[in-house]
């Protein structure tokens, strides 16, 4: 089975690229599942499941959903086994710029569009620079000269991976993302698995529920801002 | 790569002046000191690595992939595509297509056809370069010969250009910021004359003028649409440029396409505007997602031409006396 990890921004596209990969996964006659991982809510299951694939959803809550997806993606895994699936996406909120779910050896994609602005592709970490295709979403409302510079930012954050324009809504560009995720490698088993790139230690007080401001509150991994001097 | 680790920080920002904003990128400030690149990334802390989250074996693998690139840019030794081939497929009922049809550099080729016969289809297996592996069985060759399936991939050989009615600016800059961002993007050398050629150039299509100082976002429909086109024939590296519905745009669609055939690019319009249409020296009819026929514009047509386009002209200056108030009650 192949396993594919998809991961990028809130609404920057990730259901309706990959809705338009499943269909067409289907007209090929293969199956496909989907897991969707988010933080407080979402309808994405609805959605998938509006295509006729088995889905599953997780909500992290309190935790960072990337965090999350970490602990439960080999149970997801074997459910995708169970079912004798020929491919498993699974899509995951990219509510912290800081942490991705990619894992070596396992085809990772991320989703963004071209609305965010030049400047974000240098903001965004892990999970854009260690993608090995960025999708790039949104080109149908945008300048040819903004989606080419926009690119060219891309590049510069990840020279590796490949890019692909994807229009989410009438789906051109998905027939060609389907084929990359076609010759995906087979993921066997999770076991021994590595992340692409760690997760930050995010073990201060606050993440343990505090509430209350203050140096004789904070514990653990507490980082402090540097202030620089204005000259007036 | 090995030889720009060792170099002197101060000797490389001179050499190769965009590594500053490639590392500015990942909030590393190159800092002279005497260090050379090589010793200057590995004295930056474990934890520095972790906080810009990448590692210094990937930004490493980055520098070289951005460095490679300037070079590609900057010595366009890049196959230029003088020609694309598309060579016939089948429709949908699965019908071949018997065409092998050439499109040279220069020419103007207009698309017609329903919603859902497949325009965007073909636009799109042009723009994959398909060799057999989209739903049409279209296979498309460029200098007559298979491209290298890498290209498929690459920004700097990116075969299509699109425009259409749409499209809108979204950032947030001046026209005159906006055109240097993109040849920036581009890394050409004299971006300021083309800032000019291309503000002047977008003058000329667009019925409203405006300067280098109007914000992007402030241009009107025509005016957006003006600069799109000066934009892409000017500073777009794609040879092919797709034109999708542009009839109702606001600006000279005569000399936009003149300004591209001008500029050497293979220009295809979906349209279902008789001027467009026929301003193009063929079309394609595309039926159940196959090319049904192509016409080449007939003599007659083009003398047709000329009364539509007269006919246009007069159907423009009612607008304008609407505009300023007159009546039109001559018969
Ligand atoms: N114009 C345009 N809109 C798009 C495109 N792709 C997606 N959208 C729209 O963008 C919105 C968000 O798309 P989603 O697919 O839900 O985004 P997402 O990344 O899955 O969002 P979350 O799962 O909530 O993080 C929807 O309204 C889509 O219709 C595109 O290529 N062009
Ligand atoms: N030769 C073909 N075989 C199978 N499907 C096709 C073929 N040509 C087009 N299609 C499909 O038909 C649909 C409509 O085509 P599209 O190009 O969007 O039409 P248009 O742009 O003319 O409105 C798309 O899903 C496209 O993939
Ligand atoms: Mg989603
Ligand atoms: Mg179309
Ligand atoms: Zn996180
Ligand atoms: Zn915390």
């Amino acid at each position: 089975m192949k396993l594919i990890t998809i991961s990028g921004p809130p609404s920057s596209g990730k259901t309706a690229v990959l809705s338009n990969v499943i269909k067409s996964l289907k007209a090929s006659g293969l199956h496909a599942g989907a897991v969707k991982y988010d933080c407080l809510a979402t309808d994405d299951d609805a959605v998938f499941r509006s295509l006729g694939i088995p889905v599953q959803a997780g909500l992290s809550g309190n935790l960072c959903p990337d965090h999350y997806f970490v602990s439960n993606i080999e149970e997801c895994l074997k459910w995708g086994f169970s079912l004798n699936l020929d491919v498993l996406v699974s899509e995951s909120a990219g509510l912290c710029n800081r942490c991705s779910p990619h894992i070596k050896g396992v085809l990772a994609v991320c989703v963004i569009d071209n609305l965010m602005g030049v400047a974000t592709p240098k903001k965004i970490g892990p999970m854009l620079k260690f993608a090995d295709i960025v999708v790039i979403t949104k080109g149908d409302i945008v300048s040819q000269a903004e989606r080419e510079v926009f690119a060219f930012q891309v590049r510069r954050a990840n020279a590796k991976a490949r890019i692909m324009h994807v229009n989410g809504i009438t789906g051109q560009g998905a027939s060609e993302l389907t084929s990359l995720f076609v010759n995906a490698p087979d993921t066997a088993t999770l076991d021994g698995g590595i992340l692409r790139f760690s997760m930050p230690a995010a073990l201060c007080s606050y993440c343990l529920g505090e509430t209350r401001i203050g140096m004789e509150h904070q514990l653990g991994n507490v980082k402090r801002i540097k202030l620089k001097q204005e000259q007036l | 790569m090995m030889t720009i680790l060792e170099k002197q920080i101060e000797v490389l920002k001179s050499e190769v002046p965009q590594v500053t904003d490639f590392f500015s990128d990942y909030g590393i400030i190159l800092d002279e000191g005497g260090f050379t690149l090589g010793e200057y990334l590995e004295q930056l802390p474990e934890d520095f690595y972790e906080d810009i989250g990448i590692d210094q074996v990937t930004l490493l693998e980055n520098l070289d992939g951005f460095l490679s690139q300037l070079n590609l840019l900057q010595n366009t030794e890049a196959p230029k595509v003088s020609e694309i081939t598309i060579i016939g497929g089948h429709d949908k009922t699965g019908n071949p297509e018997q065409v092998e049809l050439k499109l040279i550099r220069g020419s103007v080729t207009s698309i017609v056809g329903p919603t859902g016969s497949g325009k965007s289809r073909l636009l799109a297996d042009i723009e994959w370069m398909a060799q057999n592996d989209t739903p049409t069985g279209r296979v498309i060759r460029v200098n007559g010969k298979k491209p290298d399936p890498e290209l498929r991939f690459s920004l700097e050989y990116k075969l299509v250009a699109q425009l259409s009615q749409n499209m809108n600016f979204v950032m947030d800059t001046t026209v005159a910021e906006f055109i240097a961002m993109h040849a920036e993007s581009r890394m050409i050398e004299n971006a300021a004359d083309i800032v000019v050629d291309i503000i002047a150039q977008a003058n000329l299509l667009a019925g409203e003028s405006f300067t280098g100082q109007t914000p992007v976002t402030a241009l009107s429909g025509g005016q957006s649409r003006a600069l799109m086109i000066a934009d892409t024939a000017f500073l777009s590296t794609s040879p092919v440029v797709l034109i999708d519905e542009i009839e109702n745009a606001g600006i000279d669609r005569k000399k936009a396409l003149s300004l591209l055939v001008k500029k050497e690019k293979i220009v295809l319009m979906a349209t279902h505007d008789p001027i467009l249409a026929l301003m193009a020296e063929q079309r394609l009819i595309i039926k159940n997602g196959g090319i049904h026929k192509i016409i080449t514009t007939t003599a007659k047509e083009k003398e047709n031409l000329a009364r539509l386009e007269e006919l246009d002209n007069k159907l423009m200056s009612l607008r304008t006396r609407l505009r300023s108030g007159e009546l039109i009650e001559e018969s």
